[in-house]
């Protein structure tokens, strides 16, 4: 067996028995991390931007580092990278104040494999400016395939929402191919990358995007702040959301004048130690390079999966994954029974409909459970996965659950 | 696995199996009060019917856990002939004690006590609430 050479990075790995297969909800913490946070709050812990004090120069100049190293990660300017809550704020931002821009002749593409917070912006926009939204028809896996993707796009496509990799199937959406296409009829494209970013190598140059988002907590970085990135011209044009203290330049009785981007997006105090936090995370995952953690990541997914399959009485719903993401169920077990059984193993598995209601119906089915490896995963963590599904099955057929 | 055990008891797996008082009626006597859990999809709507300050009827429909869907079961035929006022405070009682707080153990909750294992599963305390707190609601609109 390999041995896992992050491991020893993670606090919360080192002395209780845990079995952490939720990383797709939210990826635990390094060391690093939580000692740039803490650094923050013990020896700093003002506000940024303002204070003339050595303080406040070197709050500022982690949090304005930070964006440079963002920007790096993902082949952006920093003016092109703003900070927000995470990356359903930042979707919140491209539909509620691009998509005011648009009309009822408009459409809007997005799929039924979307997170709640890449569809639902634009589904409120749609009601709001009557634009169409109009849906790309998944394949017979559940997949957005370029082909599908064009039998939808029209001269009336405006916004094209999609995700980069879906966070139930994990299904990487065909974007090299997808952009150019959309950029062809004039539409901008706009980029759930929340699940994508702790696994790809992002390029907004290569991929041309348009906007794109991400949030710090999936990849291995705090809470409370995550990324939108937008091209230049297209942040310059639209209005902040949240107006307040920082983004203005000049405030008059009537009309005020607001700072240029990405600082007219970042009113009030922005949560400083986050981002101060997410820089380490970036450098963590640069270090270790984000091709080889998927690879890693990827073969221990194969692993579980090869045998979880095998196993009579287990479901699988994305058997040809492109990302670390196992969706499954126990035949005739409701999910929540299941995940109780597994949570007792101390397996941690998210059971539910994912914040993906729509690919959950598309599915047919009530709920799932999702099994998520990250590069602290060993195959030790698979091998528990798939004796816990076993000893599940039984667990639940001999309790009087129907096979 | 003794909490596991402990939780998926045989009356709990009986109920789940074969719901009592199960599917809706059209019938505007009934109170009816439909309770989400968007959280994990649970979806219990409960109707019933007061007459003479008693629990005539109790129904349920929905779907979710075998927790959630049991309890709805077990629910609708502990309050049945039962009073109104009997009904709360079986009602009331349950829900502390599902939820972990001081109860009146001297109450019979009949064979919704076997419910008193979720308290071990914190998660899972939504899931055996839910067709309960329907009920109350339905108290406080008709009873």
């Amino acid at each position: 067996m390999e041995k896992n050479r992050y491991r020893l990075d993670f606090p919360q790995l080192q002395d209780k028995p845990l079995v952490y297969l939720d990383s797709a909800a939210s990826a635990l913490k390094p060391q690093v991390v939580i000692d740039a946070i803490n650094h923050y709050y013990q020896d700093l812990s003002v506000n940024i931007h303002r204070g003339i004090y050595d303080e406040a120069y070197e709050a500022t100049r982690l949090y304005e580092e930070t964006r440079e190293i963002v920007a790096k990660f993902i082949n952006a300017s920093p003016e092109e990278v703003i900070f927000t809550r995470g990356a359903t704020s930042a979707l919140n931002l491209v539909a509620l104040s691009y998509g005011m821009n648009l009309t009822s002749e408009d459409e809007i593409i997005t799929s039924e494999l979307e997170h709640h917070s890449s569809v639902l912006p634009w589904q409120a926009i749609a009601n709001k400016t009557k634009a169409k939204l109009v849906y790309v028809p998944l394949d017979s896996e559940g997949r957005i395939t370029t082909e599908s993707f064009k039998s939808v796009l029209s001269k009336k496509t405006k916004i094209v929402a999609l995700t980069y990799v879906s966070n139930v199937m994990g299904y990487r959406t065909p974007l090299d191919e997808i952009i150019p296409l959309a950029h062809e009829i004039g539409a901008k494209v706009v980029v759930d990358a929340a699940q994508a970013a702790p696994h790809l190598k992002i390029d907004v140059r290569r991929l041309d995007v348009d906007f794109l988002a991400f949030s710090g907590h999936k990849m291995l970085g705090p809470t409370g702040v995550g990324v939108l990135y937008g091209k230049q011209e297209l942040l310059n044009s639209m209005e902040p959301l949240e107006l307040g203290g920082e983004m203005n330049e000049e405030v008059n009785k009537q009309h005020s004048v607001w700072k240029d981007s990405p600082y007219k997006f970042e009113a009030g105090t922005m949560p400083i130690a986050s981002v101060i936090g997410l820089a380490k995370a970036v450098e963590y995952l640069t270090s270790a390079g984000i091709d080889t953690i998927e690879d890693y990541t990827k073969r221990i997914r194969n692993y579980a999966y090869q045998q979880l399959k095998k196993i009579e009485g287990i479901e699988i719903y994305n058997p040809t994954s492109d990302s670390s993401i196992i969706a499954f169920n126990i035949k005739n077990v409701h999910p929540h029974d299941a995940a109780s059984y597994f949570a007792e193993k101390k397996v941690a598995l998210r059971a539910g409909h994912h914040c993906a209601q729509l690919i959950i119906k598309w599915l047919g089915i009530e709920a799932c459970l999702r099994a998520s490896f990250y590069l602290y995963n060993t195959y030790e963590d698979a091998d528990q996965l798939v004796q816990t599904a076993k000893a599940a099955v039984k667990f639940f057929r001999s309790v009087g659950f129907e096979g | 696995m003794e909490k596991l055990d402990n939780l998926y008891r045989e009356i709990i797996m009986e109920h789940y199996k074969n719901p009592r008082n199960k599917g809706l009626v059209d019938d505007s006597s009934y109170i009816s009060v439909h309770i989400k859990n968007p959280s994990c999809g649970d979806d219990i709507t409960v109707q019933t019917k007061f007459e003479n300050g008693h629990v005539k009827d109790c129904r349920h429909d929905g779907h979710g856990c075998s927790i959630c869907c049991s309890s709805a079961s077990v629910m609708s035929e502990t309050v049945i002939d039962k009073s109104v006022e009997e009904a709360k405070i079986i009602a009331d009682n349950y829900l502390l004690m599902v939820t972990n707080k001081p109860y009146d153990e001297t109450i019979d909750l009949e064979e919704a006590a076997v419910y008193s294992g979720v308290r071990q599963f914190p998660a899972r305390i939504k899931c055996a609430s839910i067709a309960w707190q329907a009920f109350v609601e339905t108290l406080k609109k008709g009873a």
